[in-house]
């Protein structure tokens, strides 16, 4: 079981720790400040913090002493990056942040583009191939005025395997350490899109991507519209249906059984709040065949909750999940899922929460 | 020689109280007030180099256009101000 949890929010990072039974923010860095992305690399224990200062653009911190001290260093840059259009290339925001076995950084970012580090985050190189595909070209906005990459899966047993999300630019494909990416989304269908492009992979807006640890050909996708599951390593997409909305933006996957994941659904499309205001994550046990909704310890009316695409978690023995919404509630299970407890009521619009 | 000073928001990056540049364009005052303050052209301007969006500069009291300000020519006693929109929540 992991005892700490960060948590990116709209006000600060927050770093929680179990006491006894009890969760308690141990720290905070950056009060009032938003944070849109966190990461600590397990191997040297740097955490690093991505925030999005609004009129002073975005920052990236690092952190070599766990959190106790931070120093602002190099943010990925669209500086000197050529477009084919007229369009100006700016960072708008750090989606996610990711590590490879290689201890190299990887950064998702609004506008679209993939960026590196190999150096700790001292430096950062823009992803050419992705960034210049023709492709990209389709990609639009979901939710931001530009698409943006939100989620990185690197292959936890193939050396090289890397799968990507946008939003809305489909899902993406590296057998070469990212060095060239194909997208794979079919079976992905688009209701947003005329009916003839339903099914194009450039337009497919995935809110949310995660691969099984255990079991890594396969993957599941929280997509614009539904459920999508895949047991060969994204070749093939199957929708599935939970109950009562399978409209949302948050997915974990069991990190051994692969046929096991999570869901925190929400009215579609425009309106995002808990079906009746009841609050619930619906869960799978047998790869999407049958859902059951989550209640136990969550509101039952009067609930607003929004969980955002990165504020749903699962530690690395299956039982223990986290969440907290956009209105500022925390909740923790230890029995996945089966039973909740909010750990607070009282907090910042959360992006993020991470086991670490 | 002209001055700066920056918005308390930026006070960690940049000069809180009046502050002697060198330099004939706010650019060039930005330039050379950023040997002193290296973090500063970072939160001030874009990838592109341009003024970000919600941040205004007024020279000598006068809110400059923020697509020809840095090329505004800056006198010997001109003061620069690095100022924010207000937003927020």
């Amino acid at each position: 079981m992991r005892d700490r949890i960060l948590l990116a929010t709209r006000k600060g990072l927050l770093d929680f720790a179990k006491r006894g039974n009890t969760w308690v923010i141990a720290g905070q860095s950056f009060l009032g400040q938003p944070v849109s992305a966190v990461l600590r690399d397990p191997d040297n224990a740097f955490l690093y913090a991505a925030l999005n200062l609004g009129h002073f653009g975005v920052k990236l911190h690092r952190s070599k002493d766990d959190g106790n001290s931070w120093e602002e260093i190099a943010c990925p840059s669209y500086t000197g990056i050529a477009t084919d259009s007229e369009e100006k290339a700016n960072l708008q925001l750090i989606w996610i942040l990711e590590r490879d076995h290689q201890g190299h950084l990887w950064a998702g970012t609004i506008p679209g583009g993939l960026f590196k580090s190999t150096d700790n985050g001292d430096t950062w190189q823009l992803n050419e191939f992705l960034w210049h595909n023709p492709a990209r070209k389709e990609w639009f906005g979901g939710g931001y005025d530009s698409p943006g990459i939100h989620s990185i899966c690197i292959d936890p047993k193939r050396a090289g395997y890397m799968a990507l999300a946008i939003s809305c630019g489909g899902v993406w494909l590296s057998e070469d350490y990212g060095e060239t990416w194909r997208p794979s989304t079919k079976g992905m269908v688009a209701d947003y899109l005329p009916p003839e492009q339903a099914d194009n992979p450039n337009q497919q807006d995935p809110h949310r991507l995660v691969q099984c640890p255990g079991e890594p050909d396969h993957f599941w996708v929280q997509h614009h519209n539904g459920i999508f599951y895949s047991k060969d390593r994204c070749a093939t997409w199957t929708r599935v249906y939970a109950p009562p909305s399978s409209f949302g933006f948050a997915v974990v996957v069991h990190p051994k059984n692969p046929e096991q994941a999570w869901f925190v659904p929400g009215v579609k499309d425009e309106y995002r709040y808990p079906v009746d205001c009841r609050f619930c994550v619906t869960h799978t046990a047998d790869g999407g065949r049958s859902f059951i909704a989550q209640t136990s310890g969550l509101p039952q009316q009067e609930s607003f909750d929004l969980v955002y695409r990165h504020a749903l978690d699962i530690d690395s023995s299956g039982d223990r999940l986290v969440m907290a919404s956009t209105t500022g509630n925390m909740w923790l299970s230890e029995n996945g899922g089966t039973d909740w407890s909010c750990v607070s009521n009282y907090l910042p619009p959360v992006y993020a929460v991470r086991f670490v | 020689m002209p001055f700066i000073v920056c918005t308390s928001h930026l006070r960690d990056v940049g000069p809180l109280q009046l502050e002697p540049v060198a330099g004939r364009t706010v650019r060039e005052a930005l330039q050379d007030a950023a040997q002193r303050y290296p973090r500063l052209l970072n939160y001030i301007l874009d990838d592109q180099g341009d003024v970000r969006k919600h941040i205004a500069i007024f020279v000598d009291g006068t809110l400059q256009a923020r697509d020809s300000v840095l090329e505004r020519e800056v006198g010997e006693k001109d003061e620069i101000y690095v100022l924010q929109a207000l937003s927020g929540g």
